[in-house]
């Protein structure tokens, strides 16, 4: 096995069992692999971050959904502040049930399936979810569907933080990780790009997708990176 | 005591052996016996013979070909290898479930190693590293934690501080960098009036 190993290394090629190493079967194209190779790295401020974390000031012991998987620098920051962590490899599971297949974003049947994947918890369970841009790839039947989930999971008052880039793109756009540097610091690595959605993410459009959470308040970077936090209404 | 273990005891060579190989040192043994890495029965085992066993740090291993389902109760550490259902208790001692390893069961240990998958909770009252490429779904209880870039993780992490006993009696102040008490009523501090209270 260990010869095999080396010998795959040698030529460049992955084995099977490398392939799969991660998923659960098959492989799965496009997905934004951590083990991808990284394009850009940049770390930058973030006043969305240091918002949503306001929003928790003065308590510990909170239940924070991290959707964008489980990086050390998160989790660190996240349990240093007396959180308890969830994570979810949310694009992992987005590309494992739907690949590049957009029309299939509108099947009942695969939306029913992707969320009880990726977000089957019970009722009112978190006070905050960081979506970050795992929204902004969804397709609007899929996207409608995931919001809803995510105002069902998240306790009354508790809030969302999403992130959106400039509505204006018509190509592929850049997918991303986040890693927490600082309450207002992130470190932001892109790890391949993704067709971008049908949704449109300028102001009116982020309204009507959270129009059922009590408040929206957005922040606009000067990259024209749209950071918005909800906040889901009370009982 | 694991197979393998016993197995090298049953070849171990009679004393007369070890005179012959070192004459001039007839204290090295007792040396040996101090420097053995576990508590675990190979610490009488001089320590040529123990090679084989380095890079496992004397535990227990269960191989790739074998497939067990029940209880696993060790009083050493423990390398798994292959399939376990059920539950794994290992009382102060390491877990390691290496990269062909496939754990479905609820793990409590010291420290808990990940190369290969679990499934189920674990509790590591010392440290749990998920290392690259390691798949891990349940929900973690333990006092530090290592996730590896490459790591697939599912569930919840409790960091759970554990006290000095020396300092248990002293009260210490929180620093930024170290991890936060577990979460109780006592600890929690809401200014009176605040937004989120009900919460």
């Amino acid at each position: 096995m260990l010869r095999e190993r080396v010998k795959s290394f040698l030529r460049g090629t992955r084995s099977p069992e490398d392939a799969n190493s991660l998923g659960n079967g098959g492989t799965v194209p496009h997905v934004p692999s951590r083990q991808a190779r990284t394009q850009a790295v940049e770390t930058r401020q973030s006043r969305g971050l240091e918002q949503f974390f306001n929003c928790f000031r003065d308590q510990i012991g909170l239940s924070i959904l991290d959707l964008g998987g489980a990086y050390q620098e998160n989790v660190n920051f996240i349990t240093n502040l007396g959180h308890k962590f969830h994570s979810e490899d949310f694009a992992r599971i987005f590309h494992e049930t739907f690949g590049q297949d957009i029309a299939d974003q509108a099947n009942p049947g695969r939306i029913d399936y992707f969320l009880r994947q990726s977000l089957d918890y019970e009722a009112e369970q978190f006070d905050g979810v960081l979506a970050w841009d795992a929204l902004e790839y969804m397709e609007p039947p899929l996207l409608a569907a995931t919001v809803d989930r995510l105002l069902h999971i998240l306790k009354p008052h508790g809030y969302l933080m999403a992130i959106f880039h400039p509505a204006d793109r018509k190509t592929r756009v850049p997918c991303y990780t986040f890693r927490i540097q600082g309450p207002r610091s992130l470190q932001v690595t892109q790890t391949g790009e993704r067709p971008p959605s049908q949704q449109v993410f300028n102001n009116r459009g982020v309204e009507k997708i959270f129009q059922n959470f009590e408040s929206i308040r957005s922040f606009l970077s000067r990259d024209s990176m749209r950071e918005i936090i909800v906040r889901k209404r009370s009982a | 005591m694991s197979v393998w273990n016993k197995q090298r005891r049953e070849e171990e060579p009679s004393g007369p052996l070890n005179t012959t190989v070192k004459p001039a040192q007839p204290a090295l043994p007792v040396e040996v016996r101090k420097e053995a890495p576990t508590l675990s029965s190979m610490s009488n085992t001089p320590v040529g013979r123990m090679e084989p066993d380095t890079s496992r740090g004397g535990a227990a291993t269960i191989g790739k070909a074998v497939k067990i389902a029940g209880q696993i109760y060790s009083r050493e550490d423990l390398y798994v290898d292959g399939d376990v259902e059920g539950t794994i208790e290992l009382i102060e001692h390491k877990l390691t479930v290496g990269p062909n390893g496939k754990v479905h069961a609820g793990v409590k240990a010291r420290e808990v190693v990940a190369l290969g998958t679990i499934q189920g909770n674990v509790e590591a009252s010392d440290r749990i590293e998920i290392r690259k490429d390691a798949k891990l779904v349940g929900d973690i209880k333990t006092a530090r934690i290592i996730i590896e870039d490459g790591a697939y993780f599912k569930g919840s992490i409790d960091i759970v501080k554990v006290e000095p006993k020396a300092a248990a009696s002293q009260p210490r102040p929180q620093t930024a960098s170290a991890p936060a008490p577990a979460p109780s009523p006592v600890g929690v501090a809401v200014p009176a009036g605040a937004p989120d209270t009900k919460r």
